[in-house]
């Protein structure tokens, strides 16, 4: 075979540039997230002291922690999943087994990307319409809604994909042998698509753990300690929201303190959660 | 079919008897006019090249096509005298009379017992020895028992190809069907593992009716009894598998069994 030899080297040339472009796109976006991560550990660690989960969120001028908004975060985000994942799993169950060939699985797909990507502010006005008018005041129940409404899309997205990501096979061999639907949904589908449906749900907690706007909108904050689920409530986000536009110093080094917080639990999460759907491929 | 193959059946009874069965997938018609017997406790093979039909009517006889849209059947498909294609026909309770073994091994993400209890469990109320003595007879049926006995406890996914091939026989057997369908169950296995489930096949005959979809000619020749040669969604040729394989009745048959077409 003749090598032409100048058409082989323009290849090689082209090759190498777009490996460099790959890279170079990769190192900055790895840059940005490593620069907004110094930032954070730096400002956010000053700011990190025992007191921040022992104190309450302070007026401006004194000493104080963010504890209320932790606990509300952890609160609302846990009341969001407990109520949007059943919803999820069993919307994203229906879609990929009972309704898999219907007409409507199609439309509900269709439905559920819009709400995936619909900005989450429009969520907050929703449950600010839906819960927050009639009731007549902010409420941390209202937030676990806007939370929940946030968390549904999400999980029935991943269900839907893993329960699709069962082989055929598996359900034709289980109901060869005479088991009905509904078991071999239980016991077959959802043991063979466990741990990509636990990565979505923690996905979802990691998505809504750092909202703020629908919060903004139906939660409000709290300066004080409530466990009051029909009054206001404070969260991490709202606290860093209004914190880190204030013009107070000691209130900024708080917002820093949960930002860093927000984030590390984020990633944390992320990663389990990678970890998670990657022992499930290698299984 | 000749004469002295027909007198030989008649001392035979019709497990399944199909007839006039046509088959639609959407608006094609994938089978004409079937009309065949499974006979009891006998080795039924169905050959032919892919596309004719053969696994399509295996699918039938469990009514496995029943969990996809846009396909159905027409006709009458008999289980001891009784149309199992009428729609008052229990699903469930047809399957675990009648099993299926598939091409690809397919075991259950849970342990190889549990394989095997799972199944179990769910048409008897068994005390915990009497599982135990299932599963363990299952295997032994299936010639897995002496390879898993130390191992029963680890998932059904560890095990290799053949093995699996096995714990999907073992399964089958334990819930005590009256009919086995297995579709290419050796096509996805080497020699070794092959000839076990064929010597497999052999040992259940005794207690099953069995139908086997092969590629495989000789696989046909060895292990079954009658043999039904299968071209384009037609029964070309039925009948005694020494008559089909040493003197078929119709040419197409005899271009197909020494490799002409397929």
């Amino acid at each position: 075979m003749a090598l032409d030899r100048a058409r082989y080297q323009r290849r090689r040339t082209a090759s190498a540039i777009t490996i460099g472009l790959c890279w170079a796109a990769a190192a900055l976006g790895l840059a940005i997230l490593a620069a907004i991560l110094a930032t954070l550990m730096i400002k956010g660690i000053a700011g990190l002291t025992p007191k921040v989960f022992t104190e309450m969120t302070p007026p401006p001028g004194s000493d104080g922690g963010l504890l209320n908004a932790i606990a509300g975060s952890l609160v609302m985000t846990a009341i969001g999943v407990i109520i949007g994942t059943p919803v999820g799993i069993l919307a994203g169950t229906y879609m990929a087994e009972y309704g898999r060939y219907n007409k409507v699985t199609s439309v509900i797909r269709f439905i559920n990307d819009i709400l995936l990507s619909a900005p989450s502010i429009v969520t907050g006005l929703f449950v600010y319409e839906l819960m927050v008018r009639p009731m007549g005041h902010f409420s941390a129940l209202a937030g676990s809604a806007a939370l929940a409404v946030l968390v549904i899309p999400t999980v029935v997205r991943t269900t839907e994909n893993m329960l699709l990501l069962v082989p055929n096979t598996l359900r034709e061999a289980s109901s060869a042998l005479g088991l009905p639907r509904s078991l071999i949904i239980r016991k077959v589908a959802y043991k063979a698509a466990r741990a990509g449906m636990l990565t979505g749900i923690l996905l979802a907690i990691a998505r809504v753990s750092g909202e703020t706007a629908p919060l903004l909108f139906t939660s409000l904050n709290n300066q004080f300690w409530s466990s009051d689920l029909n009054a206001p409530m404070a969260s991490l986000p709202v606290v860093i929201f209004q914190y880190a536009l204030s013009p107070y110093e000691d209130w900024q080094r708080l917002a820093w303190a949960g930002a860093l917080m927000i984030t590390v639990a984020v990633l944390t999460l992320s990663i389990v959660a990678r970890w998670l759907s990657s022992s499930r491929t290698s299984q | 079919m000749n004469l002295m193959a027909k007198e030989l059946d008649s001392a035979l009874t019709e497990k399944i008897s199909v007839r006039d069965l046509n088959f639609y997938y959407g608006s094609t018609l994938a089978l004409k006019n079937i009309t065949l017997p499974l006979y009891e406790r006998e080795v039924t093979s169905f050959i032919g090249p892919s596309g004719c039909g053969k696994s399509t009517l295996l699918r039938v006889m469990n009514r496995m096509y029943d969990l996809y849209p846009n396909q159905r059947a027409e006709g009458e498909v008999l289980l001891d005298g009784e149309n199992l294609l009428s729609p008052k026909q229990d699903l469930n309770l047809l399957r675990s009379r009648v099993g299926m073994v598939f091409q690809k091994p397919t075991p259950f993400p849970m342990t190889i017992y549990e394989n095997i209890a799972f199944g179990l469990r769910l048409y008897e109320r068994l005390p915990k020895s009497e599982t135990d003595a299932r599963v363990e007879t299952a295997l032994q049926k299936a010639a897995l028992w002496a390879e898993v006995k130390d191992k029963l406890h680890t998932s059904g996914l560890s095990l290799s190809g053949g093995q699996q091939q096995r714990l999907c026989i073992a399964r089958t057997i334990a819930i005590r069907p009256e009919v086995i369908l297995f579709d290419e169950p050796c096509s996805a296995l080497d020699p070794i593992s092959t000839a076990r489930i064929e010597a497999t096949i052999d040992e259940l005959k005794n207690e099953f009716t069995i139908a086997i979809v092969t590629h495989n000619m000789q696989q046909a020749a060895r292990v079954s009894q009658h043999t039904a040669f299968m071209y384009l969604g037609e029964l070309v040729e039925f009948g005694d598998t020494k008559i089909i394989f040493m003197n078929p009745s119709d040419r197409r048959t005899q271009d197909y069994i020494t490799g002409r077409f397929g």
